[in-house]
């Protein structure tokens, strides 16, 4: 048979997975952590694939057996789909689990969510979205903010790296992230999340809240929480010593 | 080229068939050829309200698999020779709707018909969103309270995301609210959301207020649209959702409870 078009191609192209950087071998301390994060944000962890990143670990020497977290990630739902850091013995365990070692490259520190939890003695679990390129990643650039006109229905989910400015309504049932500041100039009444990964200095805005949940860097108020006062008003939501103060602009 | 028309609500039983027929029916009587599509696999009932159930020989599914020609299943209606219907399959299971058949009948269909209207099942499954992937225009349905409204604004989540128009960043598919079985009675005493409840939520163009109307049920007995009998309140408000969507300006009616006394007296309601 003749047949012009090639059968495959090779493209080169970046792939996102969040960072998983341990701090502890304490197999029940990193999935109760996990599980937090994971009620949290529910479909932004759904089946996300996962680099594992065992080098401050290493360096405390403390012994974690790459399987066993392995297993652990797959069972809670994630697709671990990387290591770096590891030791000699980590690395073998990965290539029998087919799992690629990534070499690690000097980046500026991933910042750890939930500055607010973080209290001594207490396991660490961080996560933080970056590029495993094949080639050395470009320069940082700002990341510009994203607009969004229409309306946010019920099911939907709208990601942003920067910061997320919408005009439009956004309804129970539908959630949006940000890594910068949110800015709703309409009825906020789903989940809104700013500073995702870990910007305490993020903020929220928005036009008429009425949301079912709000979120600064991991810190969180359900619709219960929220004060009467503040309800179907315009307001914005900043953290001030690792509480979530809703206060209305005038 | 036909204007795709999308007749959806998520929930089932707000009135999307009937509002199909009422409308497809609306069109034709204002001289657009206008085809009407059953996507409501195993639970065909699009047919029953036209009365043409008796004329079934080959339905949708024939058509997507090649088993017979799109004029072979098409089945002109008995009141208005500009309108159209291609039935659903009683028995045939989900999985033979395929976009690509979908798309392949819609394309032919375009060729020669000037409104084509999409019944849609109920639910977010596969029927579904292969009745609304292909739409240009979306007449979302909702009754007057909480499970419907919400069900719609998911609804009008997939519109914006999953359909052909959206995966091509071309223009959105505009969407229409159509507010069915509205009781203003029960909406006066709270027992239902107002439209202005439904309207903060949604805010979207509405094209009508269809009044909950025993000739409704009398109609589809009869196998006529509602929208022929021109003397009940629900076949006006289907007028004039049509004559809305065709561009003519009028006041929307059937808001507000203004039965008499002896009305109100004796309950009762046409
Ligand atoms: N405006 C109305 N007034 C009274 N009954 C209605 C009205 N609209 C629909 N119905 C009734 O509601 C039921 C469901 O309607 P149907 O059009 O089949 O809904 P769907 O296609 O959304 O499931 C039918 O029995 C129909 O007669
Ligand atoms: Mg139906």
């Amino acid at each position: 048979m003749l047949n012009t078009s090639p059968a495959l191609e090779f493209k080169s192209s970046t792939f996102f997975a969040p960072i998983l950087i341990l701090y502890t071998h304490d197999m029940v301390a990193i999935e109760q952590t996990l599980q937090e994060k994971i009620n949290l944000a529910p479909e932004f962890f759904r089946d996300s694939p996962l680099i594992i990143d065992l080098r401050e670990l290493n360096k405390l020497n403390q012994d974690l057996d790459f399987v066993q977290i392995t297993q652990l990630l797959r069972r809670i739902g994630f697709f671990p789909v990387g290591i770096r850091g590891g030791n000699e013995q980590q690395n073998k365990q990965a290539r029998t689990l087919s799992i690629p070692i990534d070499t690690v490259r000097e980046q500026g520190n991933p910042i750890t969510i939930g500055e607010a939890q973080k209290q001594e003695a207490v396991p660490e679990v961080t996560t933080a979205k970056e590029s495993i390129s094949p080639i050395a990643a470009p320069p940082q650039s700002p990341v510009a903010a994203t607009l969004i006109t229409q309306p946010i229905r019920s099911g939907q989910r709208i990601y942003a790296s920067g910061d997320l400015i919408i005009l439009s309504q956004v309804s129970a049932g539908a959630e949006i992230m940000a890594e910068g500041n949110i800015h709703v100039y309409n009825t906020l009444r789903g989940r809104a999340l700013a500073g995702v990964h870990g910007n305490t200095a993020a903020r929220i805005f928005c036009f008429d809240l009425q949301a079912e949940l709000i979120s600064i860097a991991g810190d969180y108020k359900t619709s219960e929480d929220l004060n009467k006062q503040t309800y179907k008003n315009p307001v914005q939501i900043y953290l001030q010593n690792h509480a979530l103060i809703i206060k209305e602009i005038a | 080229m036909a204007r795709i028309i999308v007749v959806t609500s998520g929930k089932g039983g707000v009135g999307k068939t009937t509002t199909s027929a009422a409308i497809a029916m609306g069109l034709a009587k204002a001289g657009h050829k206008t085809a009407v599509i059953d996507f409501d696999v195993g639970l065909r009932n699009l047919d029953l309200i036209l009365g043409c159930e008796r004329r079934v020989v080959y339905d949708f599914i024939n058509v997507i698999n090649g088993e017979a020609s799109l004029n072979q299943a098409l089945i002109r209606d008995k009141n208005c020779n500009l309108l159209y219907i291609l039935p659903a399959s009683q028995t045939r299971d989900k999985d033979a709707l395929t976009e690509e058949g979908v798309g392949r009948v819609l394309d032919e269909l375009s060729k020669d018909f000037e409104y084509i209207v999409c019944d849609s099942p109920a639910g977010i499954e596969k029927g579904a969103n292969l009745a609304l992937y292909f739409a240009d225009d979306a007449f979302v349905v909702t009754n007057p309270e909480v499970s419907s409204v919400r069900d719609s604004d998911r609804m009008l989540g997939i519109l914006s995301s999953k359909s052909r128009r959206a995966e091509r960043n071309e223009d959105p598919i505009k969407e229409y609210l159509l507010l069915t079985r509205y009781d203003a009675d029960r909406v006066k005493s709270g027992e239902m959301l107002s439209l202005e409840d439904v309207q903060e939520i949604l805010s979207l163009e509405l094209l009508g207020i269809i009044p909950e109307s025993k000739s409704v049920l009398s109609a589809s007995n009869a196998g006529i649209p509602v929208i022929l009998d021109e003397k009940s309140e629900a076949g006006q408000a289907y007028a004039d959702v049509v004559a809305r969507y065709l561009g003519e300006k009028r006041p929307h009616r059937f808001i507000d409870a203004k039965h008499g006394f002896l009305r109100r007296l004796f309950g009762g309601r046409k």
